[in-house]
């Protein structure tokens, strides 16, 4: 196995002696497409925050690789409207050259829009944009904070899945935010469940019988999403077609999962 | 040469040469109020500017050179007080804003020597216009452009998106302090035509006004600035023909082009 991208060892964030993030230990290497889920509140945000440099950590370490070039999807682009800017100048402005930009436009399927105001998009194509910003500067890691948020379910569904072929293509890693649980278990390797430390984590197919996700989650999210991946025990390639599904139990369970609440 | 001397020997016109080179600076410093929301922010270091004038009478030093110095204190101060988030922004800002205003003019009523021009300090004054101000001015204008251009993608990418500058490498901190700085600059040479409680006015009318027309970043810079040249031509020959103070007539006229651009342009698509 090749070097970890970024290692995160007992990374802690604190606000104010509340933990809004408890000695989490990750890494994510070339090639995995990592989802964090959690409830609100559980700090997944501030989690990916430290990871980016954004969030002063209050002990623990982040370890980025050498040279590491991160292409970051914020929550929501909100753009001061007294700011004329259009899609092509945005994306000029990630320093990439035109031709790229261009074909990172293409690849997410906005390239019609160039010309257009970003502050007429629509929340879809707002994060159509953003993913390819990240794209143009050919990310090693790429960092999506809830990438499907404004977007209907069908958009959503073909957003995952873009995501899904630009790992392929840029053999790069993927952490990401979610809070459509449905979709994160059909579209992802592995899962994060957070709720300040890491309560599970594993793969998508056993994740939801974990003790601790019930836990978080309650039982009937938990059953709910089970019983999706009862009928949907298998997966799809680019093409369409069914390939068989990956079937082991999770992986690692954070040996922190007591729940005590103070 | 001698039409050059000619030119400075008269006060009008070195009022007007003075204030082109404002609307200059202002053009693009004033798009940077708008787009990063900062239009209390600068009123708050124009207030303060008074009060660096009474600190440079304290202490002897020159005016804008007392002003200059305040300014950037008041805007580190406020950095990091709103880092702490004790109070809202808004609330800090009308706190220092009055503050340094009423500090500045108590300040001065102690100093009974010191024969200044209130009036000139709040509202400007065209014939306080000297040879050395117009040095300042120019000289601050060719710091503040030359630092835009070198500055320019970072600055309009922090103010865009400050957390996509930061994962992109931006020293977004450290341009914020660049532009605190430009704004201090600014203020300390735009008060002599304007007067400290109206150059936020300068910095604000013309940019919203370009706003309107424009199409990208650059384009709205370079409207503001001819905005700019509008109200200060504008406001001196207004005061010229009928003596009304300088700094409220420039910005009469930089209200009146605001209101034609906004009643004749319908909103543009950027």
């Amino acid at each position: 196995m090749t070097d970890p991208l970024v290692t995160l060892d007992n990374l802690t964030v604190r606000f104010d002696d509340r933990p809004a993030v408890d000695r989490v230990n990750l890494s994510v290497h070339r090639g995995d497409i990592i989802t964090i889920i959690g409830p609100n509140g559980a700090g997944k945000t501030t989690l990916i925050k430290a990871l980016l440099g954004l969030q002063p950590v209050t002990s623990g370490k982040v370890q980025r690789a050498t040279g590491l070039v991160i292409g970051y999807v914020p929550q929501n682009l909100q753009m001061e409207a007294t700011l004329p800017l259009s899609v092509k100048r945005f994306m000029a402005l990630s320093g990439r050259r035109r031709s790229e930009c261009l074909k990172a436009l293409a690849r997410t399927g906005i390239e019609h829009l160039a010309n257009a105001s970003v502050h007429h998009l629509s929340g879809g194509e707002k994060q159509r944009l953003l993913l390819a910003r990240a794209l143009a500067r050919k990310p090693d890691l790429l960092v999506l904070d809830e990438p499907a948020q404004g977007v209907d379910i069908n958009g959503q569904a073909a957003l995952y899945d873009l995501i899904r072929e630009l790992r392929d293509e840029l053999r790069c890693g993927v952490l990401m935010i979610s809070h459509d649980l449905h979709l994160v278990m059909a579209a992802t390797d592995k899962v994060i469940c957070l709720n300040q430390h890491v309560c599970c984590s594993g793969f998508p197919a056993d994740i939801s019988h974990d003790p601790a996700f019930i836990d978080t989650f309650g039982r009937s999210v938990a059953e709910s999403v089970a019983v999706y991946h009862h009928h949907h025990n298998h997966r799809h390639n680019l093409h369409g077609d069914v390939v068989p599904g990956q079937s082991s139990s999770a992986d690692t369970h954070g040996d922190s999962c007591d729940h005590v609440h103070h | 040469m001698s039409i050059i001397d000619t030119l400075l020997n008269d006060f009008f016109w070195r009022a007007l040469i003075g204030g082109l080179g404002v609307a200059l600076i202002a053009g693009p410093l004033g798009c940077f109020v708008v787009w990063r929301r900062m239009a209390y922010f600068g009123d708050t270091l124009a207030h303060s500017a008074l009060l660096g004038i009474a600190l440079s009478f304290l202490i002897s030093v020159p005016l804008n050179v007392g002003v200059i110095i305040t300014c950037v204190v008041i805007a580190l101060v406020l950095v990091a007080f709103s880092r702490t988030r004790a109070l809202a922004t808004d609330t800090l800002l009308g706190i220092l804003a009055h503050s340094a205003l009423a500090i500045g003019l108590v300040t001065l009523s102690f100093m009974p020597d010191v024969r200044v021009d209130l009036t000139g300090l709040l509202f400007g004054d065209l014939l306080a216009m000297s040879r050395d101000d117009l040095l300042w001015i120019y000289g601050g204008a060719v710091v503040i452009l030359a630092l835009l251009v070198t500055l320019w993608q970072g600055l309009l990418m922090s103010t865009i998106h400050e957390e996509l500058a930061r994962v992109e490498g931006f020293p977004v901190e450290r341009l914020r302090l660049v532009l605190m700085l430009m704004f201090s600059l600014v203020i300390a040479v735009a008060m002599k035509i304007v007067g400290v409680l109206l150059i936020t006015a300068l910095l604000i009318i013309p940019a919203a006004s370009a706003r309107r027309l424009a199409r990208t970043p650059e384009h709205m810079v370079g409207l503001a600035m001819v905005f700019g040249f509008v109200a200060v031509s504008g406001g001196l020959a207004l005061s010229w023909h009928l003596d009304t103070p300088a700094g409220p007539s420039v910005v009469v006229t930089a209200f009146l082009a605001f209101l034609v651009t906004y009643s004749t342009t319908a909103r543009t698509a950027a």
